[in-house]
């Protein structure tokens, strides 16, 4: 499984939060692969883990109430797990960064941008003000804000909230990180800055030659940058592959079903399909395969088995062992997507 | 005569309504300035149908839902609703209407009383429309959480027992209590599940088959409009750029704005991707321009005569209309 172009890959990663009795288990089992230069999209519904993933590969899950209970992160040849609080703030911002959903949250608002990119880099490079100063010039130029000179000296509450998305991602790239993890960046703007940050990211990848986690809800923006899917729910991998693969192909009845689901032109007039009932509650999951209360698909066996990942080539894997072995069988049909 | 009987068809006529905000600054509050948060905007809605209002954040859309609900008085413009201008009216005289212009919010979580059963906060309107503590009024109440696929049980839990979904459902059912023709959803999904927002859509279109609802669906996301929509109206800048039945628009978009929101859609079908324009990031101070057209500084197809002259609201085709008067010489 593992190529040798593999930057990070998470094994069996499970972390749950612990309160009273009752025990989320945000994370169950999960385990991707992020290849060099690949953007690799987590897609899924709140709640699903996505973001408690992400997090973790920084090391910033709160213990208690979070706990990492098994699993491991592999990057380049350590295992991030088990790195102490140091060796981890090596590698925190300067290996691995992170661009957060909510820019005017995520930035201080009584500290200038100068002051917010430069602490990023002086953290992790001893470097001079001055240079530091024409670092912080370059990385503004290098996400498109326009006269970054004058820019250095505005306070976040002066940018629209496109501009200091692309600060926080100047921020994300100041110390040149092999990895960018990037949790909803997009959601909280408007289409047409959307666009504009995606083309950013993107264009960013191929001049720097780095790693993207894109970490979303929002199937149009997958379509539109990820090279690799993995969709979440409920705390697993229900199916990955290539952004092909999942959108033309999907082999998972949820995904069949969160595809089909989403509103478009093409579908007016018509009844949308919708995915009954609602995303359980990760402290009271239901036993077996956690989507099967919601699967049109399921059959008794759903309840009580965990669902295997089954394989359809190509890299293409969904963990639904009854459409597997219906779309195996010559007398039923291959499964159609809804 | 025939005004009238176009009454009869249109629920809703909003006719060049204006509302600016004052800027005040110094120590004595003067006013510095106006915020034009909405600017000469009409349009009309026909009973049964939806019309939806996409825009970025801060364009207006949610102050237009205000004056239409006269929670704000407009400075200017008419709003005719059933053939009355409810901007003449006094609040006692406004009382009755009130009940058919409802309006669900978008965050289902900020807008339950948290401290108030779900059935407390449904019968609250049935109160108001008079209908005595009782038999009558337990039926309507079980009546209308049926209607919205909740159980009658859950008229005696509180709003965070539910998944946000639920709640929108509840905020859905509230609106209803009152027999409203006219309900303002007022981006009613963007705070839920993707999983979840199907099922919404799929209920308000239920209900509006059912009741002959009209709804105003504000929204910023194109897909789900052009999905929901009969009309829809493009707003930037406080005033709307293109006016158009939605396969119309999308058909055949006339203004550069509606064309760049139309090409930004992320379209969930890799391998069809069409060429994105990219906008100019937009670094004016974004609703205090002065004159010419709200999109100067961003157009690709700006000219000088765009910074000079107030554009015009023109008619370009059946029910099409665009603010743009190079898009309408086309």
């Amino acid at each position: 499984m593992t190529n040798d172009n593999t930057l990070i890959s998470v094994q069996d990663l499970k972390v749950y939060f612990r309160s009273g009795h009752e025990c989320a288990r945000a994370v169950d089992g999960i385990s991707f692969e992020i290849r060099q230069e690949e953007t690799v999209c987590l897609v899924g519904e709140s709640g699903c883990g996505k973001t408690v993933s992400a997090l973790s590969i920084l090391g910033l899950i709160q213990t208690p109430p979070g706990e990492i209970a098994g699993g491991q992160i592999m990057f380049q040849g350590k295992n991030l797990l088990e790195l102490d609080e140091e060796d981890m703030q090596k590698i925190r911002g300067n290996r691995i960064a992170m661009v957060f959903q909510e820019p005017l949250t995520s930035l201080n608002p009584v500290f200038t941008i100068e002051d917010q990119i430069g602490e990023a880099i002086s953290i992790h490079k001893n470097i001079g003000s001055g240079e530091l100063r024409d670092c912080c010039i370059k990385l503004l130029k290098d996400v498109g804000i326009p006269s970054p000179v004058q820019r250095l000296k505005d306070y976040p509450h002066q940018l629209s909230g496109g501009q200091r998305q692309r600060v926080m991602i100047a921020m994300a790239l100041a110390c040149d990180p092999d990895l960018i993890i990037a949790d909803e960046p997009t959601t909280a703007l408007d289409v047409t800055v959307q666009a504009q940050i995606l083309q950013l990211l993107k264009s960013i990848q191929e001049t720097r030659s780095m790693s993207i986690l894109y970490i979303t809800h929002d199937l149009g923006v997958v379509a539109n940058i990820a090279h690799r899917v993995y969709v979440m729910y409920s705390g697993i991998v229900t199916e990955q592959g290539n952004a092909a693969q999942i959108f033309h192909h999907a082999r998972h009845p949820y995904t069949q079903g969160l595809l089909a689901s989403l509103p478009s032109r093409s579908k007016r007039g018509k009844r949308l399909f919708s995915i009954p009932g609602t995303v359980p509650n990760p402290a009271y999951k239901p036993a077996g395969c956690p989507f099967h209360p919601r699967c049109p698909h399921a059959i008794p066996i759903c309840g009580k088995e965990y669902p295997k990942m089954c394989d359809y080539g190509q890299a293409h894997l969904a963990r639904c062992p009854v459409l597997f072995k219906n779309s195996h069988n010559p007398d039923k049909p291959e499964p159609k997507s809804i | 005569m025939e005004s009238k009987s176009k009454d009869k068809q249109m629920i809703l006529r909003v006719q060049n309504l204006k509302k600016y905000f004052p800027i005040r600054r110094g120590f004595f509050q003067k006013i510095a300035g106006w915020v034009k948060a909405v600017d000469d905007v009409s349009f009309e809605i026909e009973q049964g149908k939806t019309l939806g209002l996409v825009g970025e954040s801060g364009c207006g859309k949610t102050t237009v839902a205000r004056l239409i609900l006269k929670l704000l008085e407009p400075d200017n413009g008419k709003i005719i609703f059933r053939g009355i201008d409810i901007g003449e009216l006094t609040e006692k005289e406004m009382k009755p209407l009130r009940k058919k212009i409802q309006i669900v919010f978008q965050d289902p979580f900020g807008s339950l009383n948290p401290r108030m059963t779900t059935g407390l906060s449904i019968e609250e309107g049935l109160r108001i429309l008079g209908i005595k503590r009782g038999k009558k009024r337990k039926e309507r109440l079980e009546k209308l959480l049926k209607m919205v696929g909740m159980s009658p049980e859950s008229a005696d839990r509180y709003p965070h027992e539910f998944s946000g979904g639920q709640r929108q459902r509840i905020c859905i059912a509230r609106a209803l209590s009152v027999d409203p023709s006219l309900v303002v959803c007022d981006e009613p999904i963007s705070a839920l599940d993707v999983s979840i927002q199907a099922q919404i859509i799929n209920l308000l279109k239920d209900l509006q088959d059912r009741l002959g609802l009209s709804y105003l669906f504000i929204s910023h996301d194109l897909n789900v409009v052009s999905y929901l929509c009969s009309t829809i109206s493009v707003m930037y800048k406080g005033q709307i750029m293109e006016s158009a039945p939605a396969e119309e628009l999308f058909e055949n978009p006339r203004h550069p704005y509606t064309l760049s929101l139309i090409s930004a859609i992320p379209d969930p079908a890799p391998g069809l991707r069409r060429k994105i324009e990219i906008l100019e990031p937009d670094l004016s101070d974004s609703l205090i321009t002065s004159k010419g057209c709200r999109f100067q500084g961003r157009c690709p197809m700006e000219e000088p005569r765009c910074l000079e002259e107030e554009i015009s609201f023109e008619k370009v085709g059946e029910k099409h209309f665009v603010r743009c008067w190079k898009a309408a010489k086309k």
